[in-house]
């Protein structure tokens, strides 16, 4: 198995790691709603989300620059947000000729692109810390205790499961194709047309494998007494630290949106 | 994306993972309804014909569609081509277990890559899972029924169902966008629309690849769509997505030339917290040479791209056809 590092698990004993998974399903879900609550150009409350997000990572020890980076992932989505600099009206800023046409950026158009994708990037660190501190299998039992349907968190246990089984037989497809096409990510070789009649070919027996697999995985499941339920321990209630933190969380991010909501 | 291992721009290239801050909160708890709806259907239909063999089968294919996104060729100028896959899971399990699966599959996406938000997650799934599927497979039955069954009706039907799908989907992309706030309709439905255009030629070709490759192997997989108990609620799919289709073919170049209209929407819900006054003003000399009016340059922009790639789709689909009749792909 070599792309374990697909696995965004960080394992640690920080407090972050040992907090219940449901616990923090529910604050990290929470703290990204009230970042979506927050009105536009609040920069204070803003700041206030971030150092929040940042108190988090310091809690999670895993240096405070891992979700600041990880979390500039989504700043690609930012060109859908661009448009709005030169749509929304307002204050002129600065004025863009290109050939025959003039955009005018505004300062209410400045304002919404910044705080969005502010916005996109203090949510995202939350999403990067769960997942860095919190076991696949104990976000899973975390859904089904919030009330994820069972069939559902089944599969996407499965899923996990032979995700990585799966990534390695891609990159196996692909080693494949750069060994036998003479160039690396499958530049090379006559028309676009013939190249994605390869890769297509690729997919259909990425498929074959993925659905023979299957059939083999449910045999020795069965083999092993599966019956169609997937049976785990009953979680144990949460202690009073756990709760304490929980409100406490809960409070203090519903005090923030409240903040946001009355002062801007 | 100088920090990210190397297998992360292939997750994020496409702009159909809406991540969180893109979207108001009305927008995305209403996604999150309708989610919870379509899902909610298809884990009730899936569990009343549910045989236990098709866990481990619809959690293996979701492992194997995530590994399928992987899978890219190079179209030209450095873009790439790559899938989705709701079509093919559509075409291969039949509309409700492709649901299921392409759910699992945005969803772990979005749990542990970050690709695509958690508040959001909701309206991806809407979009990939729900719209993507439903759209694949009514397109799909429309062709396959109106070419009788005949083995090329297959390869041009998922082309068409896998193109259309994706750029189904991405209007629905660029219309939430609008109704957020967060992107002028008239901008964002021609952009995501016209992208989404060349991209989804990209996931057909790889579509008929991947058939043509079963086609020649594993015939049997091809009818794999259970028939049966669930035969009328495939049809509720089949005619609803067409709906979905049509509907949205039709709504969001209505959208993208009055955005006045979604703006309205957006602003009596209150959720755009910035005046505004007639946004035309806003833009001005936004003119394509030779043409008078924005609007009619928008509209025209967009029907002639779409008429352009829809076209050399379906030219190139025939031509592959009539260059390799059938038998070829039972050497």
């Amino acid at each position: 198995m070599h792309y374990h590092f697909l696995d965004p698990y960080r394992p640690a004993k920080s407090v972050l790691h040992t907090l219940d998974p449901r616990v923090k399903l529910v604050l990290t879900v929470a703290f990204i709603l009230a970042v979506a609550l927050a009105p536009t150009a609040a920069w204070p409350l803003y700041t206030l989300l971030l150092a929040l997000a940042v108190a988090a990572a310091v809690a999670a020890e895993l240096g405070v620059t891992y979700a600041l980076k990880r979390a500039l992932l989504a700043l690609p989505f930012a060109l859908a947000a661009l448009p709005s600099l030169f749509t929304l009206p307002g204050a002129r800023l600065f004025s863009l000729q290109i050939g025959q046409w003039v955009l005018t950026a505004t300062e209410p158009g400045l304002q919404r692109v910044l705080s969005v994708v502010l916005k996109s990037w203090i949510s995202m660190q939350a999403a990067v810390l769960l997942t860095a501190t919190t076991e696949f299998p104990d976000l899973l039992v975390a859904m089904r205790a919030i009330g994820v349907p069972r069939l559902l968190v089944a599969i996407f246990g499965l899923m996990w499961r032979y995700l990585f089984v799966l990534v390695d037989e891609a990159i196996r497809l692909i080693r494949a194709r750069d060994a036998r096409s003479g160039s690396p990510m499958g530049q090379g070789g006559r028309t676009v047309w013939w190249r994605a009649r390869v890769t297509g070919g690729m997919a259909g027996n990425l498929f074959l494998r993925g659905y023979e697999r299957s059939e083999r995985i449910y045999a020795a499941m069965a083999a092993r007494g599966y019956d169609g339920e997937v049976r785990t321990f009953p979680q144990p209630p949460l202690n009073i630290g756990q709760i304490i933190v929980l409100i406490g969380g809960l409070i203090s991010l519903g005090a923030l949106t409240l903040l946001g909501i009355w002062f801007w | 994306m100088l920090f990210a291992p190397k297998f992360l721009p292939l997750l994020v290239d496409s702009q159909m993972h809406i991540p969180d801050g893109f979207l108001s909160v009305l927008v995305s708890v209403v996604c999150w309804g309708l989610t919870v709806l379509g899902v909610g259907v298809a884990l009730w239909r899936t569990g009343q014909e549910l045989d236990e063999r098709k866990i481990p089968l619809m959690g293996v294919l979701g492992a194997t569609i995530f590994a399928g996104q992987m899978l890219n060729f190079s179209v030209a100028g450095g873009t790439s081509g790559h899938l989705m896959g709701a079509a093919i899971a559509a075409i291969l399990l039949g509309p409700w277990p492709a649901v299921l699966v392409m759910t699992s599959v945005v969803s772990i996406q979005a749990l542990l890559f970050q690709d695509g938000g958690l508040l959001v997650l909701g309206a991806n799934v809407f979009n990939m899972a729900i719209v993507g599927v439903f759209v694949a497979y009514g397109v799909y039955q429309t062709i396959l029924t109106l070419t009788r069954n005949k083995p090329w009706g297959t390869f041009v039907g998922g082309f068409v169902a896998a193109w259309t799908s994706i750029v189904i989907a991405s209007l629905v992309v660029a219309l939430q966008l609008a109704l957020s706030g967060t992107s002028p309709a008239n901008i964002s439905v021609p952009a995501m629309g016209l992208i989404h255009m060349v991209i989804g030629a990209g996931e057909g070709l790889i579509t008929i690849g991947a058939l043509a490759f079963l086609y020649a192997t594993r015939r049997d997989l091809l009818g794999l769509a259970p028939a049966g108990p669930s035969r009328a609620s495939n049809r509720a799919v089949w005619i609803g997505g067409l709906i979905i289709a049509l509907a949205l073919a039709v709504l969001s170049p209505l959208a993208s030339i009055h955005p006045d209209g979604l703006e309205w929407v957006a602003e009596e819900q209150g959720f755009l917290n910035t005046a505004q006054d007639a946004p035309y003003e806003i833009i001005p000399d936004y003119v394509f040479p030779g043409l008078p009016d924005e609007r009619v340059a928008t509209i025209l922009a967009g029907i002639v791209g779409a008429l352009i790639v829809f076209g050399t789709a379906l030219g190139v689909a025939y031509l592959r056809h009539r260059r390799q009749p059938d038998t070829a792909y039972e050497a």
